[in-house]
């Protein structure tokens, strides 16, 4: 088991694709990182990268300690789990973990004694004479996973391992991957374009955008603290609603004026912060959770609004309504028994002590 | 840039990364290399090298002692068994392929047709012909045009007809050689045909019904299309076959009667290797080259237009 | 009235599918009669060989017999190509020649097909298209310049010069498909093998080959057939009738100036003919992959 360390790391491909362009990372013994990102942000680069399976093109890659640059994949002691899981289809899925230890020369007996206690922890004890074609989805990515726990590597990859598999069974997988990881305590870095994957097993989340980190934390610092309006707007869901305004000074508080003559209030033991800010055009970010019916209005941070949904989605347990100000789609999450109503207009309460204020122009979170 | 800070800086690194990397990528193609020599040596030494040696051959005199430069082209041009023998090369390839083209569609038709449990048993019969090496199944059209015991002939005059000459004369010779072709590549076309026929997919045919095709529209405007790729390489991969073939002249008539049937590489085998002018020989089968490599060009775009299809 | 109005109407429809009906039954008649006159046609000479190779010298003389029928079978004609004169020794040296083709085809195709698959390095694509039209060469374009090459090898007459010259046929298709099938394992499997620990010959003979088996198998078979049924460098380069192979030893030995011996040729082919029957007949989706990969995937 051993950190894991990127230093200033580029990847450009040979058409001059810059992939990756300049990401520094630590991480640390026994840790679940989750890269996140959307499509082509260069998360799965940046994991081939620490395998080996691409060169990099500039910075250094530590695991352990040690600098691996030129250490070819087998000599990095990882594992690896892809997304369609690439297990051997000639060989049975007994064969299939005992290969790395096979060509690393283990005895048969100790090979034995891995291979079996992978498939106890996976449950796959009765499969191992199988072939991968006589598997199922789930069944192949615990092998899968199986063939990387048999080495007992310093550093588990994997590369988004659940997309492939149905709805349900990915939730069930989830589980799986945590309770694994939480029995073997490897350093883990683990890629997915899921953000709820990425908030349940992660124990910090790398949220990555087009080729470089936006921010590195923990999922509730992540959820609460997002320094980038990409990042706001990247982890939650429904995402974060984006309404630009003004803050003004008036009567010794400070007020948020939005479009459509709302004003909001900014609670008071936020006002230092952003006393600065009075009389700039910021962007008002507010999460659908914390714009809801209208309720505890009693408390000092929370403020009245009046909006008028055009839409209405039912959930079960909440009911979204979407509504506009202004041009700005926004969405709020209220009570199924709130009787929200398309066109007809829903007195409606805003969180203040969860807002977030951005900068317009470099979308920082102030 | 944002980054946790949880473990210590790494020691920096001593070795250059850019040089080792280079030595890495070098390993990798000196593997390479090294997996494709055996490759590339037969190549260079028994295609490529041979190949000039022939342009070479081709410009000595007969007993190889004299260079004479264009004197083999130009003594071939002069005589007339040479120009006999283009004219029966071109019949030979054009008037075989074709009719093979013509029966492997018709029966790949055919075959496709029938249900699907008793086409293999009749598509396994229908490749015989193809499976057994046309120098061994030659022997056996030789014994039944043979002149006097032909079993043909014993057909034919069970029926009233007259006995053929089936190799006596030019004309029914050339008949023959061109059947025994026909027979035997036939079921090559046969089975590229109906690997392309799969490869159809039946929502097209339904598309076409429903859009009012009648048969013949269907295959006009369904099936042909989607095989012209396949019909294309065949051919031409057929082409150059047929017109660079040996076995079945040489067995048969051995370019007999009075030199009719030769094909190129026949006529080339018998003024190189069996007259022992192998300059003339050389140059004989040189001829071959202009017009294959006009097929191998077409074939090449073709193949090249496949895979981008694919891709 | 509106009765035999629906009636009128109902009839046609009736008649209409009925006729559609036959049509369809006259077309499959139509069909299998076809497919009855193709299969009599191709398989008259193999038939004809057959019946011939049962009968004694004095049946297939006698002029009066049905030619396409055997009145009193037997095997003397198997028999003494069994135990006499050098059918037995062609049989043996055609083997030779067709085992040591296969095996070396297979290694220098498979580590080649393996590289251009998979390492793209200098010049890979171009050596990939000169493979292919190596290929296109036909050997009745070279056999003149090869004789002169064998010759000053000093392995004229000699067995071991097919099995010099046979790869040539052989190589460049076989790398051809197998480039194909090799290039079709998705890269995901040598990745994972790079990271269990495999080197390149590792992952060639642990992961490329039996995964790419079935597409080794046709390139195999094709090699076989192939070099069972070369022709021309036999007829060209072997003139002693203990170096000979079946294609070219079952002719040279069995016609004696004018006197054709026509039961044991037929005998003698059809023996010949039975090897690649047999493949064809054990293996015959291998035999048509592998055949017809070439014109297929290129
Ligand atoms: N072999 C390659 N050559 C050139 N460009 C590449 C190559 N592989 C990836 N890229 C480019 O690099 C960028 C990052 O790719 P990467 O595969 O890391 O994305 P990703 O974050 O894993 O996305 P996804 O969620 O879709 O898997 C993309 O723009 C992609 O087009
Ligand atoms: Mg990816």
């Amino acid at each position: 088991m051993a950190q894991v360390t990127l230093r200033k790391v580029v990847k450009a491909y040979d058409g001059g694709v810059q992939a990756v362009k300049g990401i520094d990372l630590d991480i640390a013994d026994h840790e679940f990182v989750v890269l996140v990102g959307p499509s082509g942000c260069g998360k799965s680069t940046t994991l081939r990268m620490i395998a080996g399976l691409e060169e990099i093109s500039d910075g250094e890659i530590a695991i352990g300690g040690r600098v691996v640059n030129d250490v070819p994949p087998r000599d990095r002691d990882i594992a690896m789990v892809f997304q369609n899981y690439a297990l051997y289809p000639h060989m049975t899925v007994f064969d299939n973990m005992a290969f790395g230890l096979m060509l690393r020369k283990f005895d048969k007996a100790e090979i034995k004694r891995r291979v079996d206690n992978a498939a106890r922890i996976l449950e796959i004890g009765p499969l191992l004479e199988r072939k991968p074609k006589a598997l199922s989805g789930g069944q192949r990515q615990r092998v899968a996973m199986g063939r990387a726990i048999v080495r007992d590597p310093k550093v588990f990859l994997f590369d988004e391992p659940l997309s492939n598999l149905d709805a349900k069974l990915r939730v069930q997988m989830r589980t799986e991957i945590k309770k694994v990881h939480q029995t073997v305590r490897t350093t883990t870095i683990y890629v997915t374009h899921d953000q709820v994957e990425a908030m349940t097993l992660a124990d910090r989340v790398v949220v990555m955008n087009g080729g470089i980190i936006e921010q590195v934390g923990p999922p509730q610092e992540l959820y609460h603290n997002p320094k980038t309006r990409f990042v706001a707007g990247f982890i939650g869901s429904p995402a974060m609603n984006f309404i630009p305004g003004r803050l003004e000074n008036g009567a010794g508080a400070l007020r948020i004026h939005l479009p459509g003559d709302i004003v909001l209030p900014v609670p008071a033991e936020r006002t230092d912060r952003y006393k600065a800010l009075a009389g700039r055009e910021i962007l008002f970010g507010i999460r659908p959770e914390h714009l809801t019916e209208a309720k505890n209005l009693d408390r000092p941070h929370v403020a009245p609004m009046t909006a008028t949904p055009e839409v209405t989605e039912p959930m079960g347990m909440e009911t979204l309504v979407h509504f506009k100000i202004q041009g700005a789609e926004i969405c709020g999450r209220v009570d199924p028994g709130a009787s929200a109503h398309p066109g007809r207009p829903l007195p409606m309460a805003v969180d203040m002590s969860n807002m977030h204020i951005l900068d317009p122009q470099s979308g920082r979170v102030l | 840039m944002s980054q946790g800070t949880l473990s210590s800086p790494v020691a920096p690194a001593v070795v250059s990364p850019q040089s080792t990397l280079r030595r890495l990528a070098r390993r990798n193609s000196t593997v390479a290399f090294l997996l494709t020599l055996p490759l590339i040596l037969l190549v260079l030494g028994l295609v490529v090298y041979p190949f000039f040696y022939a342009l070479y051959l081709a410009t000595l005199n007969k007993r190889m002692t004299r260079f004479i430069g264009w004197d083999n082209f130009t003594f071939l041009f002069g005589r007339q068994t040479f120009w006999d023998v283009v004219f029966q090369s071109v019949l030979f390839a054009v008037s075989a392929v074709v009719l093979k083209a013509l029966i492997g569609f018709i029966l790949a038709h055919v075959l496709h047709a029938l249900p699907a449990k008793g086409q293999r048993k009749w598509r396994g019969m229908l490749l015989v012909p193809w499976v057994i090496p046309p120098a061994i199944s030659t022997l056996a059209w030789w014994w039944l045009f043979d002149p006097s015991y032909s079993a043909f002939n014993w057909a034919l005059m069970g029926i009233g007809v007259d006995p053929v000459p089936w190799l006596g004369t030019s004309g029914w010779a050339r008949f023959s050689v061109i059947l025994v072709n026909v027979w035997y590549g036939s079921p090559f076309f046969m089975i590229m045909y109906l690997a392309a026929l799969k490869s159809v997919p039946d929502q097209l045919y339904e598309a076409a019904a429903i859009d009012g095709a009648t048969g013949w529209q269907k295959l006009r405007f369904v099936t042909f299309p989607m095989m012209r790729n396949i019909i294309s390489i065949t051919v031409l991969f057929s082409l150059i076959v047929t017109f660079a073939n040996f076995d079945i002249v040489r067995i048969l008539t051995n370019g007999g009667p009075l030199d009719s049937t030769h094909v190129f590489a026949t006529y080339a085998f018998q003024v190189g290797i069996q007259s022992g002018d192998i300059p003339l020989g050389a140059t004989i089968s040189l001829f071959m080259f202009p017009l294959l490599a006009v097929f191998a060009i077409f074939i090449l775009r073709g193949v090249n237009r496949r895979n981008k299809e694919m891709a | 009235m509106s009765a035999t109005a629906a009636t009128s109407t109902y009839t046609p429809v009736e008649r209409k599918q009925g006729s559609l009906k036959r049509e369809r039954r006259w077309a499959m008649i139509g069909a299998y009669i076809a497919l009855a006159v193709f299969v009599v046609f191709f398989m008259m000479p193999p038939f004809h060989m057959l019946m011939t190779s049962l009968k004694s010298s004095g049946e297939i003389a006698d002029l009066s017999g049905n030619p396409w029928l055997v009145s009193a079978p037997t095997l003397q004609n198997y028999w003494e190509l069994m135990t006499e004169g050098n059918y037995l020794i062609h049989f043996r040296n055609s083997i030779i020649v067709t085992a040591c083709t296969v095996a070396i085809t297979m290694v220098i195709s498979t580590l080649a097909a393996f590289a251009l698959a998979r390492m793209k390095f200098w010049g890979s694509t171009t050596l990939a298209t000169g493979v292919f039209l190596t290929y296109l060469v036909p050997e009745t374009l070279l056999f003149i310049p090869m004789f002169q090459i064998i010759g000053g090898l000093g392995l004229y007459n000699n067995l071991w010069a097919m099995v010099l010259i046979f790869p040539t046929m052989t190589v460049p298709f076989c790398t051809w498909i197998m480039i194909g099938y090799f290039a079709s394992i998705p890269k995901e499997l040598d990745e994972a093998a790079l990271i269990d620990g495999a080197g390149h010959l590792q992952m060639l003979w642990k992961i490329f080959i039996p995964v790419a088996l079935p597409g080794i198998l046709a390139a195999m078979i094709f090699a076989f057939t192939v070099s069972w049924a070369a022709f021309i460098y036999p007829i060209a380069f072997l003139v002693s009738s203990d170096q000979m192979v079946l294609t070219v030893g079952i002719v040279s030995d069995l016609i004696r100036a004018d006197t054709f011996q026509w039961g044991k040729i037929m005998a003698g082919a059809l023996m010949a003919a039975l090897p690649p029957l047999l493949v064809y007949a054990f293996l015959m989706d291998y035999y048509i992959a592998g055949l017809t990969a070439g014109a297929t995937k290129g």
